[in-house]
């Protein structure tokens, strides 16, 4: 106080859009214990991020076009012609390399941060596991299952272990990490349930086939259901089969479905690539949410075909997945997107976002005028009201997808 | 025990050669630099809380932290322990300043010691 006897400005808090603290993720009772601490490492990494694709991101764009292209260009008479000539031509670039350099650490501390989280009470998490989902037919695990070489050759996304790893008998801690963790790739943009990509896709089956009454679905890839729960939610008279290679995401995802009160739920262990425990036309309706990057073109050919054989007439195949690669999109835009291919894990990403989808569905079985290409998008706005406006581009981790798929 | 796996395994390596966009050297250092630069915002975080736990019970009123200014031997101590902790993060600073000098005087490695103090005499 300056003695003036006038009232003091308080000067107003300033606006913030930014992200929200992580303390709004849901809890249930599957859900790992978090400290202090671990909370403010998960806020600092989300945090982190955001600025890497709002503060960073944009130099190596400015890199691109100012140094980086005309360079390349110089180089080989010509502008780059794909992707891969532009992605190799960033590489060469200090922004792309410090953006890189913090994006792949990023990764690695998210995996650090939620394995810490998730190692520290392993056989607690797996005792509570146990008690929830023991003599529950409606876990179905088989310990001889070989795991695909498209889960086993690298970790995806820097995940140690990947889906599949057992470090104690009953582990759940995969299943833990993953669930605890989704809020830092995604910047709260999947909603208090992670569940935004199953939300979606339940609004667009509501208001795209109103009609639709399935008796059974598959979600395939499904790892802890949190996109399976809104599905079966929204159609309670259905019974939904999550399908995964990994044990422990299963054995995780059962316990959490039933810790949130979802009673129509199965998940079984099995490789989608063959499934000859389901006669043909078992579902009407086969799912897969930001899965079909982590295949392989062979695996993914099967899945298709399987996809087909088990829908039953009138059913859908709906995939959610980041957008193909078109000739409309930059080349730029392009290499930026194959960085998760190539930095996280991700090596079907590449060859995925490349291909003509369409004609694989063709090949599968699927008639070419029964083919379904619409966009979705996950609505946050139970924890991050400023979402709805989110513009913020985060070459492919943005929850903004495309929705491709087949009515048999 | 379940904190030994966490221990052991929290920061293991996934599956997969780790590509490196720096020189290897430059982003081990930068590595190690945000694994702090995170633990920084951990431990300010904490402090927040701190506070504002402190202001609910009224033990701190808003501001009163920012409005502090220490006595003289406050400042003196604090002086004396922000004079400590420079002097051991920039340690390295100090005894490669020291080597410039210390060649002249005749500083070899121990390596080369180890070899010259397990010379036999001459017969």
């Amino acid at each position: 106080m300056d003695g003036s006897g006038e009232t003091p400005i308080i000067a107003a808090a300033p606006a913030y859009n930014g992200l929200p603290d992580s303390r709004v993720v849901g809890r249930h009772d599957m859900f790992p214990h978090t400290t202090h601490d671990d909370v403010a490492r998960i806020n600092f990494l989300a945090q982190l991020n955001r600025h890497l694709a709002t503060q960073v991101a944009p130099f190596v764009k400015t890199a691109w076009e100012a140094r980086a292209e005309p360079r390349a260009r110089a180089a080989e008479g010509r502008p780059p012609k794909d992707r891969h000539e532009v992605r190799k031509a960033l590489l060469g670039d200090p922004m792309f390399a410090t953006w890189s350099a913090l994006r792949r650490m990023t990764m690695e501390q998210r995996q650090q941060t939620g394995r810490w989280i998730a190692l520290r009470e392993a056989e607690t998490l797996a005792a509570r596991a146990k008690a929830l989902t023991e003599n529950d037919p409606r876990l179905s695990l088989d310990p001889a299952l070989p795991i695909p070489r498209y889960v086993s050759a690298v970790d995806h996304h820097c995940m140690a272990g990947s889906y599949h790893t057992e470090l104690i008998p009953g582990d759940v801690s995969a299943g833990a990490n993953y669930d605890v963790g989704m809020f830092i790739t995604t910047g709260g943009l999947l909603g208090r349930w992670s569940d935004g990509g199953g939300r979606a896709i339940v609004e667009w089956v509501k208001r795209e086939k109103p009609d639709f009454k399935p008796r059974r679905i598959l979600d395939i890839g499904a790892t802890l259901g949190h996109n399976l729960l809104p599905i079966a939610a929204a159609f309670p008279d259905a019974e939904v089969i999550g399908l995964d290679v990994g044990a422990p995401m299963l054995r995780y995802g059962m316990a959490r479905a039933k810790a949130l009160g979802l009673t129509n739920v199965r998940f079984i262990q099995a490789d989608a690539s063959s499934l000859p425990m389901f006669e043909d036309g078992a579902f009407d309706w086969v799912q897969t949410t930001m899965f079909l990057h982590e295949l392989s073109l062979t695996s993914m050919r099967a899945i298709f075909s399987e996809s087909h054989r088990l829908l039953a007439p009138g059913g859908v195949v709906l995939h959610v997945e980041q957008p193909q690669y078109t000739p409309e999109m930059p080349l730029y835009e392009q290499a930026m997107r194959d960085w998760d291919a190539f930095y996280n894990n991700e090596p079907f990403w590449s060859t995925l976002h490349e291909i003509d989808l369409d004609a694989r569905f063709v090949e599968a079985g699927f008639a070419r005028d029964k083919l379904i290409h619409d966009k979705v998008s996950a609505d946050a706005r139970d924890i991050f009201p400023a979402a709805a406006d989110d513009t913020v581009e985060d070459f492919g981790r943005k929850a903004a997808w495309r929705l491709v798929g087949a009515e048999k | 025990m379940s904190i030994a796996l966490a221990l052991a395994k929290a920061g293991a390596k996934p599956a997969g050669k780790r590509p490196y966009f720096l020189d290897q050297e430059v982003e081990r250092v930068m590595a190690i630099a945000m694994a702090a630069v995170q633990e920084l915002a951990v431990a300010r975080e904490r402090i927040d809380t701190l506070e504002r736990l402190l202001e609910a019970r009224g033990v701190l009123t808003t501001g009163e932290i920012d409005a502090f200014s220490p006595t003289p031997e406050q400042a003196a101590e604090r002086g004396l322990w922000m004079q400590e902790y420079i002097a051991r993060v920039l340690r390295i600073v100090q005894q490669e300043g020291e080597a410039i000098t210390a060649g002249a005087h005749g500083d070899l490695y121990s390596e080369d010691v180890a070899v010259e103090l397990a010379a036999d005499a001459p017969v």
